[in-house]
């Protein structure tokens, strides 16, 4: 964690185009040279509740400019925790920072928020819908470069009842980003999207991403979470249970690799080898540190390797390898 | 501040105007109770005289005239009163049988005319005191109180739904995730219910006016201050109700549990003179109540702003009072 941190560090970000607010995102201490604060801390976060204990301990840091993904099955505590540090959630005990000091009113200012579930003002067509959170900020970007971002300009005069999932996504990241903010909570974006419409959010997601800003992103899809974060934590029962890098958890849970075959190809008799086994819906996973051992084994049983499939594992393997494959209540 | 107000209040209306069968609806309604009520009751008149006696209760002892069949002899507290009531023909003829017999008849009255004969023809010492003036319909004194009833429903359903929908379906969440804040968001509320309110009620006083032949005796200028604020205190009393609540049916019945009671005792469709004491001390509590005295009052009477002081200042007060309560209640989100 701490050389990642270092891999990414505050002070080495620029903002980009976002000159008008350098003087807001470069602390003094910054510049002379001291250790800085990490963009955004979240210290010993609990949130109660009468019949659960939805947060319980969390910590974590977030540098400046990174894509910071917050993984974890359904009721880990993910919406509970972003919605603490989007400052409009109180928490039972614990303490965001923002910029080394605690979340104020001027943190709305500089956040931009995309809630998992939010319903617009009816009868407003996209651009009326963007102009109207415009209106509620001191500073920001033009409108239509906001809608130029975010490739609405052929939805502009549309109401915004009348948008597809995806377009309605795209419309919402487009007012979570009318204030130009240096800090973006992604709560769930691209859930319900068909693939088409989550490939295009993700390429949204990137250009923001080389535009410098820092984003928490939520997300049930583990291909989201390793194409666009640099660092994920992952809940379970209102705790982090892992963090860092994607690529360093995976090195560290996973020294094997996965063979994958089609169930039919995999003979019962087969099951009685010296491999590790997992099933799955419609395959066999087998895990390896020992490829070339494992496929001899497998010649030697005449297990038909015309539709074996060789990869390493990935955020999926990892996620279900900490959270269990459990279906969770 | 003023830029985020104005923001969510633009918003607003453009919701407002554009959902056209509200629009229509908020504007036929009225209307159509209007011209109902008129056909209804604006028919042929009961051959029936309605003679007011001055004193507390009436003994049909004192006096021949008093058993007089077909006429109807009612209390009037006040000499004041009664003379109010001739003058606009709600009563046919005011008696004052303390000393020597005297009456005040409206000469324009042609029922004052025929009740004066069978007076003279019961005590003809009687002492003629003539007054005129034009007669009161009942569609006149309707009028007001429709327009006031369109005005609690649009207060109260149209700003405590609202909010109530806003909060439910996570607008209002959104929203607090932006630096506006509680008193911004109510306040271009409050505006954006308070434009539209007058602007609809405007052109149902010209329209349906225009349609009943109805002219204001007293200061255009007057009404337009006791609507403003008699929509604000209503307005405010709908955002205290959706102030916190989530839920449909409570907000519901907790506004149904208003607007009942204003409808059937604030003076909406009747007269409250006559009713026990406790049922007027109820009606008072009610903002639309002191609404529709004065507005009666400027509109029949021609009151002036000295007369209807104390709704005014009850109106402003409670518009206050309200309001400070909806924001410090106000909760952004559900649950």
């Amino acid at each position: 964690m701490k050389e990642d941190q270092n891999r990414i560090p505050a002070v080495v970000h620029s903002l980009g185009k976002r000159s008008k607010n350098d003087s807001l995102g470069s602390r003094a201490s910054d510049r002379d040279g001291s250790v800085a604060s990490p963009f955004l801390e979240v210290s010993n976060l609990v949130k109660q509740y009468p019949a659960v204990t939805a947060v319980d301990g969390v910590s974590l840091q977030v540098p400046e400019g990174i894509c910071f993904g917050l993984l974890g099955p359904n009721g880990a505590g993910k919406t509970t925790t972003i919605e603490i540090m989007e400052g409009i959630l109180a928490p039972t005990a614990g303490e965001v920072r923002y910029r080394g000091v605690p979340i104020g009113p001027t943190f709305r200012e500089e956040a931009g928020i995309l809630f998992q579930k939010t319903a617009l003002q009816d009868f407003l067509t996209v651009r009326q819908s963007i102009a109207l959170f415009r209106g509620l900020y001191d500073r920001g970007l033009a409108v239509d470069e906001v809608i130029r971002l975010c490739a609405l300009e052929k939805l502009v005069d549309r109401d915004n009842r009348k948008l597809s999932g995806g377009q309605q996504q795209r419309l919402l990241l487009a007012i979570a980003l009318v204030n130009d903010p240096a800090l973006l909570f992604l709560d769930e974006p691209t859930t319900g999207l068909d693939p088409q419409a989550r490939r295009k959010f993700w390429e949204l997601i990137q250009s923001i991403k080389a535009r410098r800003r820092t984003i928490i992103l939520t997300t049930h899809y583990m291909e989201e979470a390793e194409l666009l974060c640099d660092e994920i934590a992952i809940m379970d029962g209102g705790r982090i249970i892992a963090q860092g890098p994607p690529h360093r958890l995976l090195r560290e849970h996973f020294a094997e690799v996965m063979l994958e075959l089609p169930r039919q190809d995999f003979p019962e008799s087969a099951r009685a080898l010296p491999l590790r086994i997992i099933d799955a819906a419609q395959r066999i996973e087998i895990t390896t540190d020992d490829l070339d051992t494992t496929l001899r084994t497998l010649i030697d049983a005449h297990v038909p390797l015309a539709n074996l499939r060789i990869r390493p594992a990935n955020l999926e393997d990892l996620f279900l390898e900490l959270t269990g494959k459990e279906l969770r209540a | 501040m003023i830029k985020r107000l104005l923001a969510v209040w633009h918003a607003r209306n453009l919701e407002f105007v554009r959902d056209r069968p509200t629009m229509i609806f908020t504007l036929l309604l009225p209307l159509m109770l209007v011209v109902g009520m008129s056909f209804v009751l604006g028919g042929p008149e009961r051959a029936i005289f309605k003679v007011g006696v001055i004193g507390n209760s009436i003994d049909k002892t004192a006096h021949p005239f008093l058993r007089e069949r077909f006429v109807d002899f009612v209390p009037v507290n006040a000499e004041s009163d009664g003379l109010r009531k001739v003058t606009h023909q709600q009563i046919d003829l005011l008696l004052d049988l303390h000393s020597s017999a005297r009456y005040w008849v409206n000469t324009d009255s042609p029922k004052g005319y025929i009740v004066e004969k069978l007076l003279l023809a019961a005590a003809p010492d009687a002492h003629r005191q003539p007054v005129s003036g034009a007669a009161i319909r009942y569609v006149d004194w309707l009028f007001p109180g429709i327009l006031g009833m369109n005005m609690m429903f649009s207060c109260l359903f149209g700003v405590g739904y609202v909010v109530l929908r806003y909060r439910k379906n996570g607008f209002l969440k959104r929203l607090h995730a932006t630096p506006l804040t509680p008193f911004e968001f109510l306040g271009a509320q409050v505006l954006s219910r308070l434009g539209l309110i007058l602007f609809v009620t405007g052109v149902l006083y010209a329209g349906i006016g225009s349609i009943i032949h109805f002219h204001t005796a007293g200061s255009m200028a007057l009404l337009i201050l006791l609507t403003v604020l008699g929509a604000l205190s209503m307005i405010a009393l709908g955002l205290t109700v959706a102030a916190r609540f989530s839920s449909e049916e409570l907000v519901g019945g907790l506004i149904n549990l208003l607007t009942w009671p204003m409808m059937l005792l604030s003076g909406i469709w009747f007269s409250l003179e006559g009713s026990p004491e406790w049922v007027r001390w109820i009606a008072a509590i009610f903002p639309l109540t002191h609404l529709l005295d004065s507005a009666r009052a400027i509109m029949l009477d021609g009151a002036g702003i000295a007369q209807i002081a104390p709704h005014l200042i009850y109106l402003g007060v409670t518009a206050f009072v309200f309001l400070a309560f909806g924001a410090w209640s106000f909760r952004w989100r559900a649950g």
